[in-house]
């Protein structure tokens, strides 16, 4: 089991480039949303619903309830010369973000590569998967839904997270110990940290519909943050529609843990800390599955929810493998 | 059941006279099973559960526990007499969840019910208008309702349909799908109450326990608490009926990395039970972390290893006494480890009270790689015996066993020192083969040191269950979360020209979210397949 120090070091050069490249598309974002007014002037120019052409093209139906309430913000760039300043950087902060991840797929496999297993053994590595996820996840969503303008704010997590990781919760690069050589580590680890990093887009998404809200009860209250955000609806719809597949990977994964958990501790649940969070994490998305199909709770109370399971779930990442001991023991940090 | 069409599944009201405590109680029971009470106990579920989290816990690690009491005075204690430092056993905790289990079953009963109703029901009338559909498309072919009607059959397999005619020559189709979606969160709660009902059942009769077992052939019978180090049962577990096995140890191997990180711990074990136990007819294992050794219904656990030093005394009248004793790891990256070999029968004595200053201890502290400081053993810089010393400390005089008080196997007993009943009179660092001698002219010898495998046993009758009810509440969920209730309706009505007008139109029961592009999809085939014949 030796450890190829070349390959580990070209990891953590990849590693560093990745966020350096993700710093650089958040800066981009963010210069979106600043030429703001410039475009706003260009939206009045451009009147085409949204997604017209692509799916419906040439059909004689009449439109059908998929035209939303979304088409008023997700007006498409105007081709060429037209584009207005903002858009162009918007377009390269999502290209900046793509190539940041596949800067960063290229890290983790090299770890892989470097120490021979399954890169999932360490906080570091945790990170660097969840993060990875978590963009490849926006990228697709926004491919999907007019959300790529929340690009700046789910970024600055995983901007936030791969610092800490490359820095307080680095570990070299090593084998793991005897309890962690299992193929369940690999089954449970992986879907746990992919339904995690899923679970980031909803997180961003519900705190942004909630900002929104705040602004709709106040309209003087973040009036200039907001103006820029995907509309109320299709935040919902894409935390609702990212929740629904997420949920049951997690709770795939906790499942996988338990039954790892019984191969190498002795029980199948022990109240570890870090099981006893990942179980609060996963209730309180049951809530809001339940919240969002009931009178009175969607909405808001809804959006509150899932960014209340957000928190909790960065809350476990970080807090219970720093703070408390269990036998959760791939810290990694000493 | 959805609270949006506020359904009331009771019974019709009855003109009975007013009864205050069946209304209180029809009240609590409908407060209690509505979909916001659910919500509430969930979160305060949610809730009850993160200072298990935060706090130490008596079932988790007793030790921290009592030093976090200690450290925090009265909010210490306060906090241990609330419950908080054993949360999952305390009321607060049972109460939520069993009211959680309540609500439970009275949303579900009324809802599989209902949905069993459904089942038998036909899909439901076409309704009037379609404006007020959130889907909905039309066109005018020139074939008849009934061609319609036949073309369209085909496209709706797979669907539950009711065909259906209306005055003036109109065809209805009305369709439905997505059933197994209540089918599947049905299941999935359902499954939920059993995996909860389960693991209850499972702590009640289950136990755990660790033991020691040195390395070189020795063995442990499952034959009662005592043949354990340390035992665990749950509530109904009274020791009397542990399931019967025996394990012999054969060898014990750990491997390690330059660092002293270890890679892989791996021991041969043989096993026996059921009528082997008779037969005497061993088993061969080869016993892992995380590979358990499963016989009798119970899992045997390889977690973790040891040192047990060996000693020899050579009494003034030529007797030898040989005992091997398993030594507590103090650090666990290089096994240093501390101990007491304790030679309480001296041979050639018979009077219990001369017996009694004759006793023996040899205690200290074991390094497998030794780190000396001067003539100090300081530490272990490895966890493999490659520099193997034992710092020991000979006593002799009382070493209190038999007063009756429990004694632990690693120390001896200090306040037999302090009485001056106990004197130490010997400390001498020992390699293997070394001896020394006391002033009586017994020696003592260090022989040399055996490993030991720390081995848990476990046994919880209902785990297989749990994992059953976990498998169905996935299915139940994926079910649930994948498949979408719909219904489709179709119109074809004929027209004054000859030809006819088709209007199709959908309502998804659940969340509308990506419905429109199955719709799209399904009314363009419609409305062109009956097209395409007239070409
Ligand atoms: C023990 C705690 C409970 C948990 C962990 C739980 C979990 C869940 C989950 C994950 C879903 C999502 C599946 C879906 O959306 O179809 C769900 C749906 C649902 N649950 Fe529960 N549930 C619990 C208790 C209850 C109770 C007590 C009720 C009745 C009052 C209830 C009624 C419902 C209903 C009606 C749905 C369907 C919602 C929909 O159509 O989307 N649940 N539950």
């Amino acid at each position: 089991m030796a450890i190829n120090a070349t390959l580990s070091q070209f990891s953590d050069y990849a590693f560093a480039t990745a966020i350096a490249i993700y710093v650089f598309a958040f800066v981009l974002y963010l210069a979106d949303v600043a030429f703001n007014r410039q475009r706003a002037r260009a939206r009045e120019r451009e009147l085409v619903p949204a997604g017209a052409g692509e799916e419906r093209g040439g059909t004689e139906l009449p439109a059908s309830g998929i035209v939303d309430s979304t088409a008023d913000v997700d007006v498409p760039e105007p081709k060429g010369a037209d584009r207005p300043l903002s858009a162009r950087f918007g377009r390269m902060g999502v290209a900046l973000t793509v190539l940041g991840l596949l800067v960063q797929a290229a890290s983790i496999v090299l770890r892989g590569l470097a120490v021979e297993r399954w890169p999932l053994g360490n906080m570091y590595e945790y990170i660097a998967f969840i993060t990875a996820v978590g963009i490849g996840a926006f990228l697709v969503l926004a491919k999907r839904f007019p959300i790529h303008r929340i690009g700046a704010w789910v970024l600055l997590p995983v901007i936030v997270l791969m610092w800490l990781g490359a820095t307080v919760l680095y570990a070299n690069a090593a084998p793991v110990m005897p309890a962690l050589q299992s193929y369940w580590l690999v089954i449970h680890v992986t879907i746990i940290s992919a339904s995690t990093g899923l679970l980031l887009v909803p997180g961003v998404a519900s705190l942004m519909y909630l900002l929104r809200s705040i602004n709709e009860n106040n309209p003087r209250k973040l009036a200039r943050f907001v103006q820029r955000l995907p509309a109320k609806d299709a935040l919902d719809r894409v935390a609702y529609r990212t929740t629904i597949f997420a949920f049951p990977l997690y709770t795939v994964g906790v499942i996988c843990g338990a039954i790892w958990a019984e191969r190498a501790w002795g029980s199948f649940w022990s109240w570890d800390p870090k099981e006893t969070v990942a179980l609060v994490a996963w209730v309180v998305y049951a809530i809001y599955l339940h919240a969002r199909s009931t009178a009175g709770w969607r909405g808001n109370p809804a959006a509150a929810i899932n960014s209340i399971g957000f928190v909790v779930t960065v809350f476990n990442l970080f807090f219970i493998n720093l703070v408390t001991t269990g036998m959760h023991s791939y810290a990694g940090v000493s | 059941m959805t609270t949006d069409t506020v359904s009331e599944t009771g019974s019709p009201q009855r003109n009975r006279r007013p009864n205050r405590v069946l209304s209180f109680l029809r009240n609590t029971w409908r407060g209690l099973t509505s979909m916001r009470t659910a919500l509430i106990l969930l979160f305060l579920l949610a809730l009850a559960t993160m200072p298990g989290a935060l706090l130490p816990q008596h079932s988790l690690n007793e030790s921290k526990t009592q030093t976090y009491i200690s450290e925090h005075g009265w909010w210490g204690r306060l906090l241990d007499a609330t419950g908080f430092l054993n949360v999952y056993s305390s009321v607060w905790f049972a109460a939520i969840y069993l009211l959680l289990m309540i609500s439970l079953v009275g949303c579900l009963l009324p809802r599989s019910v209902e949905h069993a109703r459904q089942l038998r029901d036909k899909p439901v009338l076409v309704p009037r208008n379609f404006n007020r559909l959130p889907h909905k498309a039309s066109a005018t072919v020139t074939v008849s309702p009934e061609e319609v009607v036949a073309s369209a059959r085909p496209l709706l397999r797979g669907w539950r349909i009711a065909e259906r005619s209306e005055d003036g020559g109109v065809r209805t189709i009305s369709a439905e799908k997505g059933f197994l979606r209540e089918v599947g969160n049905l299941m999935f709660h359902f499954a939920l109450l059993g995996l909860i009902v389960s693991v209850a059942l499972g702590s009640m009769f289950s136990y755990k326990g660790q033991v020691a077992v040195i390395a070189d052939g020795s063995q442990f019978c499952n034959s009662g608490p005592l043949a354990y180090d340390a035992f665990t049962p749950g509530p109904r577990v009274d020791g009397t009926n542990l399931a019967p096995f025996c394990v012999k140890v054969n060898d014990f191997t750990a491997r390690y990395l330059a660092n002293r990180q270890p890679t892989q711990y791996e021991s041969n074990v043989e096993y026996q039970s059921g009528k082997d136990l008779r037969t005497g007819q061993w088993r061969p294992y080869h016993l892992e972390v995380n590979d358990p050794l499963r016989v009798a219904g119970d899992r045997v656990y390889l977690l973790d290893h040891g040192y047990a030093p060996t000693v020899t005394v050579t009494y003034p009248n030529g007797e030898k006494r040989t005992q091997t004793q398993v030594f507590r790891p103090t650090e666990v990256s290089t096994y240093f480890s501390e101990g007491a070999v304790k030679f309480t029968e001296t041979p050639g004595i018979t009077d219990p009270v001369e017996q009694r200053k004759k006793q023996l201890a040899v205690t200290g502290l074991f390094a497998p790689t030794a780190a000396m400081q001067g003539k100090l053993l300081a530490g272990s810089t490895n966890p493999e015996l490659r520099d193997p010393v034992f710092a020991a400390d000979v006593y002799q005089g009382d070493l209190g066993v038999d007063s009756g008080k429990g004694q632990s196997i690693y120390e001896i007993d200090h306040q037999m020192i302090a009485q001056n009943r106990l004197h130490r009179v010997d400390r001498v660092n020992l390699k293997p083969g070394q001896q020394t001698k006391l002033g009586d002219g017994t020696t003592v010898r260090f022989d040399g040191v055996k490993k030991f495998a720390s081995l848990e046993i476990a046994h919880d009758p209902t785990q297989v269950w749990v994992l059953v009810f976990a498998i169905a509440l996935l299915l139940g969920l994926f079910g649930s979360l994948v498949i979408k209730r719909r219904r489709v309706w179709l119109r074809a009505k004929p027209t004054a020209d000859g030809s006819t007008l088709i209007t199709v139109g959908a309502l998804a029961r659940t969340d509308q979210a990506g419905y429109g592009e199955e719709f799209t999809k399904l009314s363009r085939a419609l409305l062109t397949a009956t097209r395409g014949k007239d070409d």
